[in-house]
């Protein structure tokens, strides 16, 4: 993609810099070849990298009962819904490259480590139960942040939660009518349901970040519109839109503080151990090791596909021009 | 119209084949050569399931003895099972993978174009949907066995690797006994000696492409029809029917 | 929907070692322009172009995909839009011309 240019000195309008300023002041989108900070691209690319790894490590948890899910209509669903997933973090891969960065150095920054993942996808699924809870709470707790992002700055990533936000609905839908087809089942269903919502309730909620206040980026994000709601906004209203919703079910919210806020016109809820969040970023969680190594491995038991494929594809080219020749 | 017991047994054959081609694609995803791939199985999977839905759902109907699809794929065990011994095969590396894929692809197109013209409407409907999966997975696994068969030398090895050693399970894809004679006498089955031809053109037109050649040892393995399986399915049910099996009578 | 043009320089060729990235265009049905709809990494172009069709129509959005190598894309300055699009010819534009309301459609 190159320009056959020719520069004319001007001094006429505004410098990169102001113009950056001015389209983010008036609301409007940052598209890729514009010129930007370099720390708005840094901190975008991170931030886009880190949402379509955590797509892609995704699959994983939920992908640990598909073989054995009970009932082929929801074998169907579970494929979908975690096929939709790798669709995600392409879509992401995407929108990332037009940042200068190629999907095979993310690859590689995730798989050394350097790029991180969502801290809910460090958690085992232990039951059937657990493929609900993920759909309704993590892909709702998802659905609040991405639906906020909709309205980034960055055109590409914006675009891409646009896309994103319509599929995943069926994704927390889905794992609703688990629940639900579970809190009204058999005891031991009923158990097992309770159980789900008491060991994914608390992870769901610290995934959407840290408090405002320990937040390292948020005030850099919100000025330059990365970010549009700040965490705290958004897992609140996550906290309101759930809560209604677990009552339906009939199950508990397994914290005691929970209680409606006639003032605030919120629901109040417990402290979040942001210990055992910090734990679990840090590489510490159930599952890191697993869900990195299985990542690894799927890549590198590829590299003799991937080079094949280069190899027939130079091969044909190679064909193609001795029959032309 | 036919007596209910070969016809539910035939659909029995093509649900099961389905089914246990789909549980073992499930287990492939976030496992694959890359992104696209990884999408690219979950929708051959899709399709696999939804086949096997349609011809076990349609097989209880047949039947009439209140069972669902659930409950034929649930609560059969490996004896019951109809499926022909190569959709057991593990998925291997991702050579054996494609290979197991062809062969099913080269199997199915001229097998549900033949049953799309059945004169059993609804197995000539969902035939008929299956048909254009069908083709299209046969593009998907046809473009890899050639792009792997005539890639780096290693990818040559594994693929002739691949070939080799899913040959012997082709047979029983052609296995006919009595079940298919009387429905093929009706024009609602289709005779699989009919389609032999058309699998060993497209089998053949793709190793050629790719560089590869069939084994010579013609050895085959044959009654996965008659519940004859290799061990194999004996280890892959019990996963798919464990959490079922363990709440007998609740929905899910 | 037009990322393929603002591609950097840098990411529109092949990464070394890596797989080419092309941009998918949809179709979503007849009548329609085929509109970007992202892109894939493919070694070539047919497996670009299944590749566009098992991750862009997965929900029947299209009747028609194209793939077009990303590096094959030629795009305008960003920083010359000014010059290049500033275009403004009211003239060219309907609600310019005052018609009495008594002519009718026009
Ligand atoms: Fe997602
Ligand atoms: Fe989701």
């Amino acid at each position: 993609m190159e320009q056959s240019t020719f520069t004319t000195a001007t001094t006429d309008g505004p410098t990169p810099a102001e113009r950056f300023d001015q389209l983010i002041a008036a609301g409007e989108k940052i598209e890729p070849r514009d010129w930007m900070p370099e720390a708005y691209r840094r901190t975008m690319i991170r931030q886009i990298a880190q949402h379509a790894h955590s797509e892609v490590i995704g699959q994983q948890p939920e992908g640990n009962w598909i073989t054995r899910a009970p009932s082929l209509r929801r074998k169907a669903i579970l494929v979908a819904k975690v096929q939709d997933e790798a669709g995600h973090g392409l879509y992401l891969y995407s929108a990332c490259e037009t940042l200068g960065i190629s999907r095979d150095e993310l690859n590689e920054l995730l798989h050394q480590g350097r790029q991180k993942y969502s801290s809910i996808f460090n958690y085992p699924t232990l039951s059937w139960a657990d493929v609900g809870a993920i759909g309704w709470l993590v892909d709702g707790a998802a659905i609040a942040n991405q639906v906020a992002l909709t309205r980034t700055s960055y055109g590409p990533y914006a675009r891409a939660m646009v896309r994103i936000c319509k599929e995943e609905s069926f994704h927390q839908r889905q794992g609703f009518e688990i629940m639900m087809t579970l809190a009204r089942g058999s005891e031991a269903q009923r158990d097992m349901a309770q159980d789900a919502l008491n060991r994914w309730w608390w992870p769901s909620l610290a995934m959407l970040g840290p408090p405002d206040e320990q937040s390292t980026h948020t005030e850099q994000s919100m000025q330059w519109g990365i970010k549009v709601e700040t965490n705290d906004e958004i897992r609140q209203k996550f906290v309101d839109q759930t809560v209604p919703q677990a009552q339906f079910l009939g199950l508990t919210l397994p914290d005691p503080a929970l209680a409606w806020n006639e003032e605030r016109g919120h629901w109040d809820f417990g402290e979040i151990d942001w210990d055992a969040f910090w734990e679990v970023v840090r590489g510490n969680g159930p599952c890191n090791r697993e869900r990195l190594a299985h990542k690894v491995k799927a890549w590198e038991d590829g590299a003799w596909v991937r080079e094949a494929a280069l190899a027939h594809a130079a091969k044909q080219d190679g064909r193609g021009l001795a029959a032309t020749a | 119209m036919s007596t209910p017991a070969p016809l539910f047994t035939y659909l029995l054959r093509l649900g099961d084949d389905n089914l246990v081609l789909g549980q073992q694609l499930g287990a492939l995803l976030s496992r694959m050569p890359e992104l696209e791939a990884d999408i690219a199985v979950a929708n051959v999977c899709l399709d696999h399931l939804g086949q096997a839905r349609n011809f076990l759902t349609y097989a209880a109907e047949v039947e009439g003895a209140g069972r669902d699809e659930d409950q034929l794929a649930m609560l059969r065990d490996e004896r019951g099972f109809r499926n022909a011994v190569l959709m057991e095969q593990p998925n291997g590396d991702f050579a054996r993978t494609m290979a197991r894929q062809l062969f099913v692809d080269a199997y199915q197109v001229p097998l549900y174009e033949g049953l799309s013209r059945s004169t059993d409407d609804r197995l000539a409907g969902i035939a008929e949907k299956a048909a254009k999966e069908a083709r299209y997975h046969l593009r998907h696994s046809g473009t890899w066995v050639v792009r792997l068969g005539d890639g780096t030398a290693e990818s040559h090895c594994r693929m002739q690797a691949a070939i080799d050693a899913l040959w012997p399970f082709t047979g029983d894809l052609f296995a006919a006994d009595e079940v298919e004679a009387s429905l093929v006498a009706e024009g609602v089955a289709v005779d699989p000696a009919s389609i032999r031809p058309a699998f060993d053109a497209t089998v053949g037109d793709v190793l050629a492409q790719a560089g590869l050649r069939l084994p010579e040892d013609p050895y085959q393995r044959i009654g996965g029809r008659q519940g004859l399986h290799t061990e194999l399915l004996g280890h892959l049910l019990p996963e798919m029917q464990s959490l079922y099996r363990a709440n007998p009578g609740v929905e899910w | 929907m037009n990322d393929l043009n603002d591609r950097t320089t840098t990411t529109t060729a092949a990464p070394v070692g890596g797989y080419p990235l092309w941009e998918v265009f949809v179709r979503a049905r007849r009548g329609l322009n085929h509109v970007h709809a992202g892109s894939v990494h493919a070694p070539d172009a047919d497996t670009a172009l299944q590749h566009a069709r098992d991750v862009y129509t997965r929900r029947a959005e299209g009747v028609s995909v194209w793939v077009v190598p990303s590096a094959a894309i030629v795009a305008s300055d960003p920083d010359a839009r000014d010059d290049w699009f500033e275009g403004s010819k009211p003239y060219r534009h309907p609600t310019f011309y005052t018609i009495p309301d008594e002519v009718g459609h026009l």
